[in-house]
């Protein structure tokens, strides 16, 4: 369709596609990626529900090695308690307490009244089983990080992480362009990732992944033995746990975002892309690097 | 630029993408995995062998566990699990009202000589005192400071002969209802642990005498591991070339109930 406007003989010079043109597709994504890419989808969807399975056992968050119970260093607790009118859920976040009824603290399973920290809809499995959860949570915790080893070598080898992850000084001069197109909502299909792009997926692949995995080892009594180091930076075993809540909230915002983002820019092609690596882009950005 | 524009269909659609996804994670589908039998979740808990094996190969044998300072105990021990094994045991009962003095710590199983202590022998052993982080599964920590004799000089007393390969811990309380009534606690752990440093049969909390709740008289510390793995009211050390014949064979009371033996994470 694009073609038979192009090729109407006219001596005007192409310097705009004409409306409804489509571009060419183009080899966006090895295979490496794809693969890697719903590895971690499967993966982070069951680590999040296991999680907050595991969560729920001691619905707390605190800062520093220990919990306090004699003392007070928590920031997050979620819990329920008996009110004059009946029981309510409550979540206190820094010392600001809100109910939460229905959510958080109580809510409902199966029509009858259920006092956890997140609901059941929330997580595997659905009812309380911490053992269960944590079965799920270390088994998907290996593949999560067996895949990004696997997809880092790869990235390594065939540039990916150099070219599209990496952020570079063009990037970040084009940086507040794109994050104004973005809030316009207007998306150009390029060859390459946006600087908008690659900073979220840097944030993710070289900040949010690492940080979780630590954070989570961080968690292990035998791992505080082979690296004492690794639970200082973090400031402490229970400041660890709290930061490893803290980055699973990171990825479920990027989620969100990311999902958002490939609806609205086309999810057919965007989704083509990431199943057989070919993407459509728009006209006149073929040869753009 | 057509197809780049926000409007009523898109929203749709996201909106659809969204109810989608919670759809999913809003189904019960996966609580098959809570039976304890489901051949896919014994896949999964092959997971625990290979962290097992792989904290093996990276936590040195002899690596410590971190020890705090006097002023980071800042609360007691919080008590949990069983907290008073005199509701179910007759004996325990006994036990206290002799103030212990008919208490005896028993080394046995696969050993030259079986060893048998009261408790006042093993408050005159040379102790270890340590102050530790106590890590429960269930998320939370506290600190405290724990004295007792090192798991290492008992087993070395009674020569470990050479076909042993685990340390089981049984002790006097039990936990849980159902048909069956409550079933006694125990718990197992292999060599590397039973010979560390900082794994004392330990009989002093924070300066005192070993509280009830906490495990009076006696109760393992097992410094990096999970909570579970540090046994409270013990009063058989038996050395062992396979736990399957105690409690359902898994090599400990929560390891019986789904819980992973190695419980180092």
């Amino acid at each position: 369709m694009a073609t038979d406007v192009m090729d109407d003989g006219s001596a005007e010079p192409a310097t705009a596609p004409p409306p409804g043109a489509k571009g060419p597709l183009v080899y966006r994504q090895s295979i490496f990626t794809r693969v890697t890419h719903w590895v971690w989808a499967v993966a982070m969807f069951f680590l999040l529900l296991s999680g907050l399975q595991i969560w729920n056992a001691h619905p707390v968050l605190y800062i520093g090695q220990q919990s306090g119970f004699e003392f007070e260093n928590s920031i997050l607790e979620i819990g329920a308690e008996n009110t004059p009118d009946g029981p309510r859920g409550f979540t206190t976040l820094f010392g600001q307490k809100f109910d939460t009824t229905g959510l958080l603290g109580m809510s409902t399973l199966n029509g009858q009244p259920n006092y956890v920290g997140f609901p059941s809809w929330a997580t595997i499995p659905s009812v309380r089983d911490l053992a269960t959860g944590r079965v799920v949570h270390f088994f998907f915790a290996w593949i999560l990080v067996a895949t990004l080893a696997v997809w880092l070598l790869a990235s390594l080898v065939n540039r990916h992480l150099w070219r599209d992850i990496i952020l570079k000084p063009r990037d970040l001069r084009d940086l507040p362009r794109d994050i104004w197109d973005h809030l316009r909502f207007r998306f150009e299909h390029r060859r390459r990732y946006s600087p908008l792009q690659k900073l979220a997926y840097f944030i993710v692949l070289v900040g949010l992944f690492p940080l979780i995995i630590l954070t989570g080892l961080a968690m292990s009594p035998g791992m505080n033995a082979a690296w004492p180091w690794q639970i200082e930076i973090f400031g402490g075993r229970q400041t660890a746990r709290t930061i490893h809540f803290v980055a699973m909230m990171g990825f479920v915002i990027f989620f969100v975002v990311h999902v958002a983002m490939v609806v609205l820019a086309g999810p057919l092609n965007e989704l083509r892309s990431m199943v057989t690596g070919w993407y459509r882009v728009s006209p006149g950005m073929e040869n753009d690097k | 630029m057509s197809g780049l524009i926000l409007n009523r269909r898109r929203l749709l659609r996201l909106g659809a993408v969204g109810a989608g996804s919670l759809a999913l994670a809003g189904c019960d589908q996966f609580d098959f995995l809570v039976d304890r039998n489901d051949p896919t979740r014994n896949f999964l808990e092959r997971a625990n062998d290979l962290t097992y094996a792989a904290q093996r190969a990276l936590v040195g044998q002899q690596a410590m566990a971190k020890e705090f300072a006097e002023t980071e105990i800042r609360q007691g021990q919080k008590p949990n699990g069983s907290t008073d094994p005199r509701q179910n045991s007759e004996i325990y009962r006994k036990l206290i009202a002799g103030d212990w003095s008919d208490y005896r710590l028993k080394i046995t199983g696969l050993v030259e000589t079986e060893m048998s202590y009261t408790l006042a022998e093993l408050r005159n052993m040379p102790s270890r005192t340590q102050i530790t982080r106590h890590d429960c599964v269930e998320g939370w920590s506290c600190i405290a400071k724990w004295t007792g004799v090192p798991l290492g000089r008992l087993l070395d007393a009674a020569k470990v002969k050479p076909t042993a390969r685990f340390v089981v811990f049984q002790c006097y309380d039990a936990l849980g209802g159902g048909l069956a009534g409550p079933q006694p606690y125990y718990e197992s752990c292999d060599l590397i642990d039973a010979f560390h440093p900082q794994t004392i049969a330990a009989f002093g909390l924070n300066g005192q005498a070993l509280p009830v709740e906490n495990g009076a008289p006696i109760r393992i510390r097992n410094e990096r591991a999970l909570g579970y793995k540090q046994p409270k009211y013990v009063h058989t050390i038996e050395l062992v070339e396979s736990f399957s014949r105690f409690g359902l064979g898994q090599g400990g009371y929560w390891e019986d109930r789904g819980y992973d033996w190695y419980g180092g994470i």
